[in-house]
C-alpha cells in the first residue's frame, strides 16, 4: 500500500478550561494550561492519505488539492487565532490536542469528496504535534 | 522487530506527462512541472522486519544492508537527473510515490531467502512531504 504524508504548520493560542468543573478543579486538571489568558503553540499537523498510485499521474493524491483542502478547512481558520474564541467548535469544546484532532478530522471529512473530484484517497491518519514532547495521533479503523 | 536505516541522496527531476501542455501539467504537479527540472535532498528510510539471530543478536547485517542500499539506490540515483539517467523514469513520472515504489522494487530481491524481509520504504522528498510504500500490486495501477 502507498501512503503519502504532508506536513502543515499553524500557530495558535488556547486555554484549557471546562465549564463542567470548578476553577479549582480546572486548575488541578489542566495545570498551567488553565492560566486565564491562554498561551500558544507552533502546531505541526501531518495528514496521511492512502490509495493506489494512479497509473498515469504517478500520484496517490493531487497535492494542490490536498493542500487547498487543509488550508481552507484548517489552516486559514486556525493560524494566528485564539482557538477558544475564534474557532466556533471550541466555544463549546475544550481545545485539547485530542479535541483539535477530532475537529480537524470532521472538517476534512466534510469537504473530502468535493476536494478530490477525480477520485479521493482514504484519509488514513492525522498527527498533531503540540510541542516537541507531545504528539497526538488519530488513525482510521482498518477496513 | 523492526530495523530502520536512513540514507540520503540528491537528485533532480521534472514531473510532467508528455501528452499534456505545460498548463495542464502545472495543474497536476505545480512547480514540479517546470520543464528544466529541479532537485531535492531525498531522505530514504528502509525498514526491515525480522527476529534477531540468536548468535549475532542482529536482525540483519548492517554493513550488508548499507551495501544493498548503496548498490540498488544511492549509486544509481545520487546526483542524477532521474528522468534522463534512471530508468524507468524516462517513461514513468518520477513523483515521490513512483520513486518510492521503484526503490522498493530494486531493494526487495536482495532480501529473498534472508531471515529479514523488506517491511517499508519511506521516502522524504522534503521535510514536509513523504511517502510510505510497502509493496503490493497498487504501483502503476490506474485508479478504479
Amino acid at each position: 500500500m502507498t501512503t503519502l504524508t504532508r506536513r502543515y504548520k499553524f500557530a495558535a493560542s488556547h486555554r484549557l478550561d471546562s465549564s463542567r468543573y470548578s476553577p479549582d478543579q480546572n486548575r488541578a486538571l489542566y495545570g498551567k494550561c488553565n492560566n486565564p489568558f491562554g498561551h500558544g503553540h507552533d502546531y505541526t499537523l501531518e495528514v496521511s492519505v492512502r490509495g493506489p498510485i494512479d497509473g498515469i499521474s504517478g500520484q496517490v493524491v493531487n497535492l494542490a488539492a490536498l493542500d487547498g483542502l487543509v488550508r481552507r478547512q484548517v489552516v486559514d481558520d486556525f493560524d494566528h487565532r485564539y482557538l477558544n474564541a475564534d474557532v466556533r467548535e471550541f466555544r463549546e469544546v475544550v481545545p485539547t490536542s485530542e479535541n483539535i484532532l477530532r475537529v480537524i478530522e470532521d472538517r476534512l471529512r466534510a469537504q473530502w469528496l468535493n476536494a478530490f473530484p477525480s477520485g479521493a484517497p482514504d484519509l488514513e491518519s492525522i498527527r498533531l504535534r503540540e510541542t516537541a514532547r507531545n504528539t497526538f495521533e488519530w488513525k482510521a479503523i482498518e477496513k | 522487530m523492526l530495523l530502520t536505516r536512513k540514507t540520503e541522496f540528491s537528485a533532480s527531476h521534472v514531473c510532467a506527462q508528455p501528452g499534456l501542455s505545460l498548463e495542464q501539467n502545472r495543474a497536476i504537479y505545480g512547480a514540479a512541472a517546470n520543464p528544466s527540472g529541479h532537485g531535492h535532498n531525498y531522505v530514504l528510510e528502509v525498514t526491515l522486519d525480522g527476529e534477531p539471530d540468536p548468535d549475532t543478536g542482529m536482525i540483519f547485517d548492517l554493513q550488508q544492508l548499507k551495501e544493498i542500499i548503496q548498490h540498488a539506490v544511492i549509486g544509481p540515483m545520487d546526483h542524477r537527473f532521474l528522468n534522463y539517467e534512471v530508468p524507468p523514469f524516462d517513461k514513468v513520472v518520477p513523483t515521490t510515490e513512483n520513486v518510492a515504489a521503484e526503490i522498493w522494487k530494486r531493494l526487495a530481491p536482495a532480501f529473498a531467502g534472508s531471515s529479514a524481509r523488506l517491511y517499508n520504504v519511506r521516502l522524504f522528498e522534503t521535510e514536509d512531504l513523504y511517502v510510505d510504500y510497502s509493496g503490493g500490486n497498487d504501483a502503476g495501477r490506474e485508479r478504479p
